[in-house]
């Protein structure tokens, strides 16, 4: 605004700047230094140049372990959930009475879903006489052994994610709901099926929100730790025992700072890359409308 | 004149084709939604099961929470509730309730007046490294938290702040959480200036202006930024379980913890109603302002 001096603006902006510098900056920048370090916390930290992320790639068997389970969670229950989340947004969007009801409805557990208290829940619902096999039960069936199972224990975690598909259904009903109706009365008009319809014009038009929710909920599944930690407590046999976990017992079970350090670091520049692969990628596949190149 | 018969006979046979396939797309839309319906009906069922059992089930004894899966309790029961509220601890629930509101709440207070300060920074003025700046506030949206949080905890440790509440809600006050900075620029920049521009025309500086103009304005949409922020703070469970360490300190997600652990196995129906506790704080303040959450995901996109 007119007579104000240009550094005005500096002035609201200061507590970001602070902020960004203390809060993230420099913790950014010391936790990769201390990626390079042995540091317990007792003595100062020695520079050990590259050996903890040697001993990550070469030695370290539960890293090893930890990494594939991380990416077998992350691979599995991003993509059921945006299509979950998808076909159900897809469902909602029709000129239906109530929808607004089964909006709120499927949103409610996304909005419980991070809390303790849920992941509290799911333990009991498939503990030996949880509530899961009780069902299985009632249509006589034998009950699962939901975490004493390797398999059936990830499995599990998926699904408490999946059931929290409602904040990126309600992002992808609002873009649905912002499509041009003209456009489905061109292809009606032309004959086109429900299902060709939705291929060739619902789905290029929503590509920015599906681009949208898959990076942020790729980059939240990396950083899981709740749900592994309550249900499962990383078991059996280490089958849920994610990246996150494994740093938190490092950097405040064992006080392995260092060692600490060097996982997030990894775990980070998988994030990252995964991030610029799928940014790159987009020029090809997400649609902007009024963008010329498409 | 046997032209235009013809072309009558044309038009009629048009018009019951026309209202034939009319029929057609009526019944199959009729067919479309009834299928819709029983699908989010099924799915809705299958999604919300879980929770009514979990408030059903607080209220079973422990014998009738594994002898069925329906979720009404045949002879209710509080007792679940009473003994669950005494905790193992010399604490009551009540008293770890108080310590998530302190947390919550100067956290929230931080949160609205920093981003409010810092969107408006960024909104209305130009200055130096503006672009930059925000730049690196996009960027700092996906930045994972797992690569900063050792250092701060070693930052928070020399200051002396372990088992405090201090670094649970200090960084929110130097709008260290970016998402809300950003919620409300995009908020901003949707509103015309007039009103602001009239008021400095009027003679008043650009703090008055954002407190009397620009806040009012922003009311809803700060309204879901301390809405979220309430929500989050009352799920977050990894950050009180780095920094607090005195049980007489702990917040509820803690608090629930320690009683899966000194209560395994015996009691279900005492951990499952401090679950239902441990709940209602979000679930009330859902349901207050649903409107405001909803909107602001499906505008401004959100984790969760």
């Amino acid at each position: 605004m007119g007579g104000d001096s240009k550094f005005l603006g500096l002035w609201y902006v200061a507590p970001y700047i602070i902020g960004l510098l203390l809060f993230t900056a420099f913790p950014f920048a010391a936790s990769f230094l201390l990626s390079f370090t042995d540091y317990n916390l007792l003595s100062a930290p020695e520079w050990v140049g590259l050996e903890n992320y040697e001993k990550l790639f070469t030695r370290d068997r539960t890293f090893k372990k930890s990494l594939t389970v991380t990416l077998t969670y992350v691979f599995t229950t991003v993509p059921l959930k945006l299509i979950f989340a998808l076909f159900i947004a897809v469902v909602l969007n029709y000129r239906l009475k109530g929808i607004n009801f089964f909006r709120t409805a499927y949103y409610v557990p996304s909005i419980l879903g991070g809390s303790i208290a849920i992941a509290v829940l799911w333990r009991y619902i498939f503990a030996d006489t949880g509530l899961m096999n009780m069902i299985i039960a009632l249509f006589g069936g034998e009950p699962v052994n939901w975490f004493g199972e390797p398999a059936n224990a990830l499995f599990t975690i998926t699904l408490l994610r999946i059931w929290q598909f409602g904040s990126a259904m309600v992002i992808f009903l609002a873009a649905l709901q912002s499509v041009d109706k003209s456009l489905y009365e061109a292809a009606a008009i032309d004959g086109a099926g429900p299902w060709h319809t939705f291929k060739s014009i619902t789905l290029p038009l929503i590509t920015p929100v599906i681009f949208f929710n898959l990076i942020m909920q790729t980059v939240q599944a990396f950083q899981e730790f709740n749900g592994p930690y309550i249900i499962t407590e990383g078991g059996p046999l280490k089958s849920t025992y994610l990246l996150s976990l494994y740093i938190y017992d490092e950097a405040f079970k064992s006080f392995d700072m260092g060692n600490a350090s060097a996982i997030a670091w990894v775990l980070f520049v998988i994030i990252m890359s995964l991030t610029l692969v799928a940014f790159w990628s987009s020029k090809k596949w997400v649609y902007y409308a009024g963008d010329k190149r498409s | 004149m046997s032209i235009s018969s013809q072309n009558t006979q044309d038009l009629t046979a048009n018009t019951t084709e026309a209202s034939l396939t009319e029929r057609r797309r009526r019944r199959r839309e009729r067919i479309s939604v009834s299928l819709r319906y029983c699908l989010l009906i099924i799915f809705g069922l299958i999604m919300i099961y879980p929770l009514v059992w979990l408030i059903g089930a607080s209220f079973k004894s422990n014998n009738e929470i594994f002898s069925s899966p329906w979720f009404w309790p045949k002879e209710p029961t509080t007792q679940g509730y009473v003994d669950g509220w005494k905790t193992s601890t010399p604490y009551t629930f009540g008293h770890f309730f108080l310590n998530s509101m302190k947390i919550a709440i100067p956290k929230v207070i931080g949160t609205a007046i920093s981003s409010t300060l810092v969107a408006y920074g960024f909104a209305r003025f130009e200055f130096p490294g503006k672009k930059v700046l925000f730049a690196i506030l996009i960027a700092t949206l996906l930045l994972p938290d797992v690569v900063t949080r050792i250092p701060q905890y070693l930052l928070f440790r020399e200051l002396g702040w372990l088992d405090t509440y201090l670094p649970l809600f200090v960084p929110q006050w130097f709008a260290w959480e970016a998402f809300f900075v950003f919620m409300l620029v995009q908020f901003l920049r949707a509103i015309p200036r007039e009103m602001e521009e009239a008021s400095r025309v009027d003679g008043a500086n650009s703090l008055q202006t954002l407190i009397f103009i620009v806040v009012p304005i922003l009311a809803p949409a700060l309204v879901s930024v301390c809405l979220f922020q309430f929500m989050w703070t009352m799920n977050d469970f990894l950050g009180p379980l780095i920094y607090i360490s005195t049980v007489e300190n702990y917040p509820v997600s803690l608090a629930l913890k320690l009683s899966i652990d000194a209560t395994e196995a015996f009691n279900w129906n005492q951990i499952l109603a401090m679950t239902v506790l441990a709940l209602t704080p979000s679930l009330v303040v859902f349901f207050m302002a649903q409107k405001s959450f909803i909107e602001g995901i499906s505008t401004g996109g959100v984790k969760g």
